[in-house]
């Protein structure tokens, strides 16, 4: 067991250290861009250019570059943007993380409860019309933009009705939870509801279909011989089965959403997160926060990836052996 | 071809002949089907309603255009009557298919044919995407799969850092880094405004989601007693390939293709409402929606309808998928149907 953990965790490093490299190469090595020309600016002239390669040692080596950045953002912790020259990395992205934080963990709240409930009710229901209803709204859900979903609800709820049925609702931004919980409360349902449609979609999804599978399994049927309750079937076996699978999906896109994924529901509804930080470095071209956020990001995915295989392995002894 | 068939029909029916039979039968796939190809058709048909129903050039801004309400001819930029009145406000909705239907945007184009157009790219670009990327799954799959050893510990480890690299971030770094320079690989030159990067960046973003399961089905059929018995006899690798192999991961394949359209789709519209898919003056379903921002307040129209036709269409794909896989697996078809 310790060494499937030792031999987990060595492939995560071994990840996350490609992932670096990937992102510098694809900043640096792309053929045919010029990065001196991208942080300069579209109408740079050759003497700026000049001053640019300089100033940001892009005339060095990449590897000597890589290094250098790397010991930068881990060892001194003192990696600075390149848009805003002395403004420091590491703080900026630590001020970002509580609003992600936020946003996702309420989000998940809202979309396990649904998710589950609903899942198991389309898999399990008498009722002919509960499962194709169930279902199709799964459908919707998954189908559903975030960005443009996140739209309408602005539109109804700071234009159309904002002043009938929505006026409680406060101006787009995020207000921290020590600041005034009510507040962030206020500021952060929209968002997370919205957030939280497409999850809830992809959970009632497949938490249906594994009760399906498994409700077919061998070990049903000899439960089902010896006599048990379809109720204690349901429930003591199949869902309880099938919760493995979204404990595992849970792990690694909560992983996925925290490092950055909810770019898009950051964006649409203002709120100053990892991924809107992404966003905007992006746009600016600015390596150095960039580099963080995407290490920070992947740092998640790839954290939440191993846990989940290990949560495997403990839970089922062939996984250890693969 | 038509001894097979007679062969066929007296031994038994082929699985994929049930399967066939069944999704023709399936109400989802019709109600789909029909949605999509609707869709389809007013997309391909967006040059001639430009042309001969609305008149207009789509790419173009024109800012003095005019249109008629109730036979008044009317700027379709009027002056604001908010605030200090100094910008302009382009004109809503005139529910008249030969004139600025759904309104015109801030650029004062017609909406409706920019949304016909817009539906060409994002269809394309999502269905290209999504074929790049299981072609080029299937191959990494079956390779890793297949060969096991080395090989499969190279591919495997490259399929984990793209499965790491948060998607949109790769997608958006790609995107950003291509868009404005365009990418020079030897001969092959695609400059920034081509689709051919939107496509490869979306395609490849999303291989592990299908490579992965490729790989792991490839392994367990590698140790099955018929894989076992072609090599026992000699069979060559690529008979064994594409004898033995392939015909086994079809289904799981054929379940994929219209989930991962519609996924590149939404990861189309997604870049392109943050303006790094679709440049413009071209226009994509995510282009109008992010056109539609600024207008949201004033101009719903021009945001929400995009974002519908976006639904309608992912939602179609999805529903179609369920439909394919409850045809090619029973075990997941809810008991009501079973």
């Amino acid at each position: 067991m310790i060494s499937f953990i030792g031999r987990r965790f060595s492939a995560m490093v071994f990840v996350l250290v490609s992932i670096s490299i990937l992102v510098f190469l694809i900043f640096f090595a792309t053929p045919g861009v010029d990065p001196a020309a991208r942080i300069a600016g579209r109408n740079a002239d050759q003497q700026t250019l000049m001053q640019v390669r300089a100033s940001f040692e892009l005339d060095k080596p990449l590897p000597v570059r890589y290094l250098s950045m790397m010991r930068h953002l881990f060892v001194a912790r003192d990696l600075t943007s390149y848009v805003n020259r002395g403004a420091k990395v590491i703080p900026q992205l630590s001020q970002a993380i509580p609003a992600t934080f936020s946003l996702v963990i309420g989000a998940a709240v809202i979309w396990l409860f649904f998710g589950v409930i609903f899942g198991v009710l389309a898999a399990s229901s008498k009722r002919k019309w509960l499962d194709p209803t169930i279902s199709f709204l799964g459908i919707v859900g998954i189908s559903l933009p975030v960005f443009w979903l996140g739209e309408v609800v602005n539109l109804f709820t700071q234009s159309k009705f904002h002043s009938s049925i929505f006026s409680w609702v406060p101006p787009l931004g995020y207000v921290g939870l020590s600041v005034d919980p009510w507040q962030w409360f206020l500021h952060l349902l929209l968002p997370w509801l919205t957030l939280a449609v497409l999850y809830a979609g992809i959970y009632v999804r497949v938490l249906r279909s594994e009760i399906l599978v498994v409700m077919s399994e061998d070990y049903i049927k000899t439960e089902r011989a010896k006599g048990a309750s379809e109720k204690r079937i349901l429930y003591k076996h199949a869902t309880r089965m099938s919760l493995i699978t979204i404990v595992s999906l849970f792990g690694l896109d909560f992983g996925a959403l925290v490092g950055g994924y909810a770019l898009l529901t950051e964006v649409v509804f203002g709120i100053q997160g990892v991924g809107k930080l992404t966003f905007d470095s992006l746009q600016n071209f600015d390596l150095p926060v960039i580099m963080a956020t995407v290490m920070y990001s992947s740092f998640f995915v790839v954290f939440m990836n191993a846990v989940v295989d290990v949560l495997y392995a403990v839970l089922d002894p062939r996984v250890r052996r693969a | 071809m038509s001894i097979k068939e007679s062969s066929e029909a007296i031994f038994s029916e082929s699985p994929g002949k049930i399967a066939l039979r069944t999704l023709r039968r399936d109400k989802r796939s019709i109600i789909s089907l029909s949605i999509l190809g609707f869709i389809i058709a007013i997309s391909l048909l967006a040059p001639l309603y430009a042309h001969f129903v609305a008149h207009t050039d789509p790419f173009a801004s024109s800012l003095d255009a005019t249109t008629k309400i109730g036979g008044k001819v009317v700027p379709v930029l009027q002056p604001s009557t908010t605030g200090l009145g100094l910008g302009v406000t382009p004109i809503g909705p005139t529910w008249n298919p030969s004139s600025y239907f759904l309104g015109a945007d801030g650029q004062g184009r017609d909406v409706m044919a920019r949304l016909l157009f817009g539906g060409r790219n994002t269809l394309l670009i999502g269905t290209l995407a999504g074929i790049i990327c299981i072609v080029l799954a299937l191959l990494i799959g079956v390779v890793a799969g297949y060969r096991k050893g080395w090989v499969d510990a190279i591919l495997s480890r490259l399929l984990d850092v793209i499965w790491a690299f948060p998607v949109y971030l790769l997608a958006i770094s790609l995107s950003v880094v291509l868009l404005t320079s365009g990418l020079k690989v030897g001969f092959v030159h695609l400059g920034p405004g081509s689709f051919a990067l939107p496509i490869l960046i979306i395609g490849v973003v999303y291989i592990p989601y299908v490579a992965r399961p490729i790989r792991a089905q490839v392994l367990s059929l590698r140790e099955r007693e018929f894989v076992r018995a072609a090599v026992g006899i000699g069979a060559k690798d690529s008979t064994i390939i594409f004898k033995e192999i392939l015909p086994n991961i079809i289904p799981s394949v054929l379940v994929f293709i219209p989930i991962i359209v519609a996924l590149c789709m939404l990861t189309e519209s997604a870049l392109s409402f943050l303006s790094i898919g679709v440049q413009p003056p071209q226009a994509s379903w995510g282009t109008i929606i992010n056109d539609g921002l600024a207008l949201l307040y004033t101009r719903p129209w021009v945001g929400i309808a995009p974002g519908l036709l976006i639904v309608l269409t992912a939602a179609s794909l999805n529903l179609y998928g369920d439909a394919v896989r409850d045809a090619l697996d029973p075990k997941t078809r809810s008991r009501g149907d079973a």
